[in-house]
């Protein structure tokens, strides 16, 4: 059962985040602050910030263009300049809006780089991206390779690459656009500072561990990872967000109550599922509206886990701050191999007591979706329970079919639901 | 050593039976050769290497055969294959899991997975769970030009990789090994250089997909035999004595992964194209030249590995320059026109069609784009294409 929509304090403040974030983007050449284009897996924000620089996400911009639904002009505009309908929909919306005269989600003009930052983590597009931005622009490059943990580990010549980088690529091009020295202790307190963000937003996901769970882990996860993927990492307004985020999951676990939705609070929770992949944007609402209308509640997803580990146990270090830095980067999710990412989903499945899983596989992302047909059997394996699988896009309407979806999700609960005998509550485990 | 300097080949010098060779070579799709390469010596392994950068010296010097895998295009049916991938993704990785899955591929110890796009990199990890017999080893070679940082990352994958091949092939981990398998390269590249040469020179004596097939036949070969071949081929086919027809000459850019299959080399060159250059089968030029002469062998691979592959899509263009790189090669090949292919799918052939076109469009080469698929057995539209571009190139200078 649903109750009205209710706004916790916390997501106020989030909205209030991302606002901030826009106008002071716009106003960063006023600000003399050096503006940096940069990708959020891998993401630097403590460096960036020990610098002042402005960072832009271009995902970020793709995904609250969709979400206002203006990707598809974008999307449009930057197929007919020549790009193919094949590929990745997060590109051609990002090209599409600079097309369009980089007028941002929030309406403001995003301005043009100072420094283009490829941190090529996770996913092998974002290079190509990179490529297609710099012809546009003529400013500083510098490219972060990150290796892939193809073998399953990170080693310590991976550990060392990619300090090396640091040191001798990316500092140096940082300080060379914001004209000043990198303060290695502004650097650890901004790390100290995102630790304890870490801390709070792990707490909250694990949250769901309980019955009903507090939180939706997919739908409302991609809301609380918002600021700690970007730049607001590492800040003070981060840990006040982040505090006040995990007192609300508090009073709604000492309560009973489920996670807040936009069809309403969400407390009567017949299926617990794990989620694996991006969500859509474009009918975000709509589709969680099909797992809410069927009491199905995400209690752990790997999307929240691309720009981080935090749930799985990463925390940023002050003590070694480039080393930190290093590790972050190469332990995303989309830079595991996959053998490593359906353990992740496996032990997801068991840690939250789930009753299934469902992969959600977008066109766009080979990074997320080349192989998920295969993780998903060996899920099934590992778990001994069966997947769900379904499709759409990040960005690209065209791309999501709501019938075929509902049906699909529908299908696999009644099967759930068969598979243990009836569709019973489950019950409050506090 | 397993691996000896000299070619153990026996070559005709007629043009037939070398181009009958070079097409069961081609066609050997159960790897027979190289089980009875194998079989031939103790001791002697065989690994295969997905495109496109692949570390091949330092596989033989191993003593093992670098078996480079590109799909199975159209020569089999991929029906398990199709299990593992969404419609979304491209087909390569669908056939070379349906040849292994057919068992066509258990003469092969490993498989070496080199950092080429998502798709091949997941699939390094498909493959560990799904063939766990397997040696699997994922290269990821820095994007980066050569720096220091870059060369002493490379160096420690591949110094690991050479032990860990020594090891199983019970060979000593010497530098020797490493120059004498760098000098077993450079010699297949000045007979690759060499075919190149031929076929700008004179097309219509090499058509496109007899020089693709013997490319492919040097796949699966040891590298002095593949030389061999090559130069057996090159002296047979100039002597074929054809005389040029009043075709365009083409460089066909984008298939350097995913390969279009062979009908399609035909069809473009049948509607009025010499293909005068590719980046099909890039794998084979893509790495070093001759050691050197410092007793470091390994330090001329990495540097090679970092500065010298030829500009593709999944190389970080660090400088900006892929389109005048390839309106330069246009040049220096006295092409016409670009065929612009590029495998369904493909994020980084197709994110680069526009850079490049619009650096072709700037120098006034025409072009003309199509998609394919390995799989794909239609091509009159393909056909058609490239016939109304020779036409409108021949009448009018451009598309
Ligand atoms: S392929 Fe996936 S991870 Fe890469 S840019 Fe596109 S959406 Fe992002
Ligand atoms: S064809 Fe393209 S997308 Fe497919 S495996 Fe090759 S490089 Fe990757």
């Amino acid at each position: 059962m649903t109750t009205p929509v209710r706004k916790e304090p916390s997501m106020e403040t989030q909205k209030a985040l991302l606002a901030g974030y826009f106008s002071r983007l716009a106003r960063a050449k006023e600000d003399k602050r050096p503006v940096v284009y940069t990708f959020v897996p891998g993401n630097l924000a403590e460096l960036l910030g020990a610098f002042d620089v402005a960072p832009v996400y271009p995902e970020v911009n793709a995904l609250q263009s969709a979400m206002r639904q203006r990707s598809s002009d974008f999307i449009r505009e930057a197929e007919r300049a020549g790009h193919s309908e094949d590929v990745c929909s997060y590109v051609k919306c990002d090209l599409g809006m600079m097309m369009k005269g980089n007028v941002g989600p929030t309406g403001e003009v995003i301005p043009p780089p100072d420094l283009l930052l490829l941190s090529f983590t996770g996913c092998f597009t974002f290079m190509k991206w990179f490529e297609l931005l710099r012809d546009q622009y003529d400013c500083e490059v510098a490219m972060l390779h990150i290796p892939y943990q193809g073998d399953g580990e990170i080693t310590d010549e991976m550990r060392r690459y990619v300090v090396d980088q640091l040191q001798r690529e990316v500092i140096p091009k940082l300080e060379k656009v914001a004209g000043h020295r990198l303060d290695l202790d502004r650097l650890r307190e901004r790390l100290a500072r995102s630790r304890k963000a870490e801390d709070d937003l792990a707490w909250v996901f694990r949250a769901a561990q309980h019955r009903p769970s507090p939180i939706d882990a997919y739908f409302g996860g991609v809301y609380y990872i918002g600021p700690i993927f970007t730049s607001f990492r590492g800040t003070d307004e981060a840990c006040a967000y982040y505090a006040e985020l995990r007192a609300d999951v508090e009073a709604r676990l000492a309560a009973g109550e489920g996670p807040t939705t936009p069809s309403g609070t969400l407390s009567d929770q017949k299926f617990r599922l794990v989620v694996e992949g991006p969500p859509n944007w474009t009918s975000f609402r709509d589709f969680w509206k099909i797992f809410h209308d069927e009491g199905a509640v995400a209690v752990a997803s790997t999307y929240t886990q691309v720009g981080g580990t935090y749930e799985r146990g990463f925390r940023h270090d002050p003590a070694n701050p480039l080393e930190s830095l290093a590790d972050y980067c190469l332990s995303c999710y989309t830079n595991l191999s996959l053998p490593a990412r359906s353990k992740v989903l496996a032990d997801m499945v068991k840690e939250y007591d789930a009753d299934g899983f469902v992969v959600h596989s977008v066109k766009s992302c080979n990074s997320f979706s080349a192989g998920q047909l295969h993780m998903l059997r060996e899920v099934e394996k590992l778990t001994g329970l069966p997947g769900g699988f379904i499709e759409s896009d990040l960005v690209d309407a065209r791309y999501y079919g709501h019938s075929n979806i509902k049906n699909r999700i529908e299908s696999y609960l009644q099967m759930l639901a068969a598979r243990r005998g009836a569709s019973r509550p489950t019950e409050v485990r506090a | 050593m397993t691996t000896s300097a000299a070619p153990a080949l026996a070559l005709s010098d007629d043009l037939d039976e070398l181009v009958a060779e070079i097409e069961a070579r081609f066609d050997d799709l159960t790897l027979s050769r190289v089980r009875a390469w194998k079989d031939a010596a103790p001791g002697r392994l065989a690994v295969g290497c997905l495109p496109v950068l692949a570390p091949r010296e330092v596989l033989w010097a191993a003593g093992a055969l670098p078996v480079f895998i590109r799909g199975a295009g159209d020569r089999i049916d991929t029906i398990r294959g199709d299990a593992f991938y969404q419609s979304y993704i491209c087909h390569l990785p669908r056939s070379t899991l349906e040849l292994g899955l057919l068992g066509h591929l258990d003469v092969l110890d490993g498989m070496i997975f080199p950092n080429t796009c998502d798709v091949i990199r997941n699939l390094s990890g498909v493959w560990q769970t799904t063939f766990p017999q397997h040696f699997v080893r994922f290269v990821d070679p820095p994007q980066t030009g050569e720096r220091a940082t870059a060369a002493a990352f490379l160096r420690a994958d591949l110094d690991l990789l050479y032990r860990d091949l020594c090891a199983r092939t019970g060979r000593a981990p010497e530098p020797a090994a490493l120059a004498e398998a760098s000098e077993a390269y450079a010699e297949a590249a000045r007979a690759m250089a060499a075919l190149a040469a031929a076929r700008l020179a004179e097309p219509w004596n090499l058509p496109a997909d007899e020089v693709y097939q013997l490319r492919r036949a040097g796949d699966a070969m040891p590298p002095r035999d593949f030389a061999a071949l090559v130069t057996a081929y090159v002296t047979a086919a100039r002597g074929r004595g054809r005389r040029a027809e009043d075709r365009i000459r083409v460089c066909l850019v984008g298939a350097f992964c995913e390969q279009p299959p062979v009908a399609l080399l035909r069809a473009a060159e049948r509607a009025g194209c010499y293909v005068v250059d590719d980046d099909l089968t890039l794998s084979h030029e893509s790495s070093p030249t001759a050691p050197r002469r410092d007793g470091e062998p390994m330090a001329s691979i990495v540097h090679a590995a970092l500065t010298t592959p030829r500009a593709c899509a999944v190389r970080y263009d660090e400088h900006g320059a892929a389109g005048a790189t390839l309106v330069e090669r246009v040049r220096a090949c006295r092409a016409d026109g670009v065929l612009l292919a590029a495998p369904s799918f493909c994020d980084p052939a197709l994110l680069d069609q526009p850079r490049l076109t619009g650096a072709l469009d700037a120098a006034g080469i025409p072009h003309t784009s199509f998609k394919y698929s390995e799989s794909s057995g239609q091509f009159q539209s393909i056909r058609e294409q490239a016939g109304t571009f020779a036409d409108s190139v021949k009448l009018w200078g451009t598309a």
